[in-house]
């Protein structure tokens, strides 16, 4: 069976941002730009499924700009097969996303897709779930264990009061939580085998997408900084900070 | 103007965030719905009549709700929004919400805004980017407004005070995508995690789940809920849903108390609009102290128990 994974480049989760002097956006020249960590879990759990022998070829997509190529090479050094762009220098939102992934799901027919649950850019949490409602497909999300037998899959679910277990039938989208799995790191001679791996690019246009946000961002700013830094020196002067001071107990 | 609340809920009572959502819904303007879908919800559904300023409650019974799946919860919700005429959809961002409301959003064919902190206007409102390093103001420009509300964000409407018509919906039919098959739920005698007034947060300076027992001592005293680092979670010291931080569980007590936990940027997202935050490590040079109010430097194996015996 065949799987999709999208893969979103994303400012590293190192990397302090800043915003632009201007108050128009987040400025991401010259930092250090990463695979999502969560689409690196979507990525490791197709591989291990293709390693079960459950998978048989692993598509690894993204959208965006030109230079998301490199996260598609990473993709292709963790071992997917192949790799597709949907290049264009527009702003993607999740809704724009979910439909260029619907479009490609409609051309390569995969049985599953899976997905980061969250970006750590824009932290939306929102492409998985409308890519299921897209493709009318049942939805596996914040996955903390995927197991598929036959046609069935059934995903454990991180939810507020733990965990829930769900059956849904395939084709489905799954959305990977943090405890899905561990990444492999991608090694010397997988990372040369990527680059003579295929990608493709083509545009949104070419898969009948109208990509334009939906939402326009008026400003962005850096909330007020915390005024922290102040000590006790032992436990009775916390007591009393605590009591006297900040009446919180 | 008519926004719709979906209800977060176990059938008998509302989750808090509920009422929280229901002041974002205010802020925003004209009459207030809430949504109640579950089986067996009617207590519920009466609940939600009583939440002050709420005119409607749209109360959907049926058994295949029982445990609502987010492809169920959609197909109803979109048919009562086509019908109603709704022009904003709200939802608590909880991990309920934030499954549901991408999946109403992309049906209606609208973006949606995740984990909005302010209303500006019935269009415009500020969400958190970046591991809350940045707050961006949007604007929709959608006819309908598909929005999760994040709870510290906004004070919890009176639960009390309304009397809002209940009225009963048909449930949209099943779309037999999905079934809920197993549940392991934390049964813990601890306040919820998200709507106590203190929380103590372990890390992995923790060292294992044995000692988190110290931790609960310490919370049993101050009827404190119990949260974690994401580091003490894959550690596996305690269970997924203690996880506070980007991508866990927001908290706004009054009283955060982090024990053993360095202070990365993304657990800091999850609890830095905390009134009070007490910070205790043996590292005086870990970020924490930076954000926090009382840095206590230690051996939290000394000083938890002594913390502990302090409050008598």
């Amino acid at each position: 069976m065949k799987v999709l994974v999208a893969v979103k480049r994303v400012v590293d989760y190192n990397v302090k941002v800043r915003v632009k002097p201007d108050g128009s956006g987040v400025d991401t020249s010259n930092v250090k730009m990463s695979m999502n960590p969560f689409d690196e879990i979507a990525v490791e759990e197709a591989v291990r499924l293709k390693e079960k022998g459950v998978a048989t070829e692993i598509i690894a997509v993204s959208c965006g700009l030109a230079t998301c190529q490199e996260t598609l090479r990473t993709a292709l050094a963790l071992g997917a097969d192949r790799a597709i762009l949907v290049e264009t220098d527009v702003e993607l939102q999740p809704l724009a996303v979910a439909k260029l992934l619907c479009a490609l799901a409609a051309k390569e027919k995969p049985k599953l897709v899976i997905l980061g649950k969250q970006a750590i850019d824009d932290d939306a949490n929102q492409t998985g779930q409308m890519l299921a409602a897209l493709l009318d497909w049942p939805q596996g999300s914040f996955a903390s264990k995927l197991d598929i037998t036959g046609d069935r899959a059934t995903v454990k679910r991180e939810v507020d009061g733990g965990l829930e277990t769900i059956e849904i039938g395939l084709p489905a989208i799954v959305t990977a939580d943090l405890r899905l799995n561990e990444p492999r790191y991608a090694t010397l001679p997988n990372i040369m085998k990527a680059k003579k791996k295929p990608l493709e690019s083509m545009t949104p246009a070419a898969l009948g997408v109208d990509v334009a946000p939906r939402l326009a961002t008026l400003k962005v700013v850096e909330p007020p900084r915390r005024q922290g830094g102040g000590k006790v020196a032992d436990v009775a002067e916390l007591v009393a900070k605590l009591r006297n001071e900040a009446k919180v107990i | 103007m008519t926004t719709l609340i979906i209800a977060d809920h176990n059938h008998t009572s509302l989750q808090a965030a509920t009422l929280n959502t229901v002041t974002a819904g205010q802020k925003i303007g004209g009459e207030l719905h809430v949504l109640v879908a579950g089986a067996n919800a009617a207590a519920a559904a009466q609940a939600a009549a009583a939440i002050a300023g709420v005119a409607r409650v749209l109360h959907v019974d049926a058994p295949h709700l029982a445990n609502p799946t987010a492809e169920n919860i959609a197909a109803t919700v979109v048919a009562i929004v086509k019908s109603g005429g709704y022009t904003h959809v709200l939802a608590p961002a909880t991990g309920f919400g934030k499954n549901v409301a991408p999946r109403i959003a992309a049906l209606l064919d609208v973006a949606q805004i995740s984990d909005i902190t302010v209303v500006e206007s019935p269009d415009t409102f500020v969400r958190p980017i970046y591991a809350g390093s940045v707050l961006a103001t949007v604007r929709s420009s959608d006819a309908i407004k598909v929005v999760t509300v994040r709870a510290t964000g906004f004070d919890a409407a009176a639960a009390t005070g309304g009397s809002a018509t209940v009225e009963s919906v048909a449930a949209a039919p099943d779309t037999g995508h999905s079934k809920v098959t197993g549940q392991e739920l934390s049964k813990s005698e601890r306040p919820e995690l998200t709507s106590a007034r203190i929380v103590i947060s372990g890390g992995r300076g923790v060292g294992s789940a044995a000692n988190f027992k110290l931790l609960e001592a310490l919370a049993a005293k101050l009827n404190a809920a119990l949260g974690a680092s994401r580091a003490a979670v894959d550690a596996g010291y305690v269970p997924n849903e203690y996880q506070v931080g980007q991508t866990g569980k927001i908290v706004a007590p009054d009283l955060y108390i982090a024990v053993g936990i360095s202070g990365a940027i993304q657990h800091l997202a999850g609890m830095k609009d905390s009134k009070v935050i007490v910070a205790i490590n043996k590292d005086p040079e870990a970020p924490i102290f930076q954000i926090a109010d009382y840095g206590l430097v230690g051996d939290l194996f000394q000083v938890i128990p002594e913390f502990t015996a302090a409050l008598g």
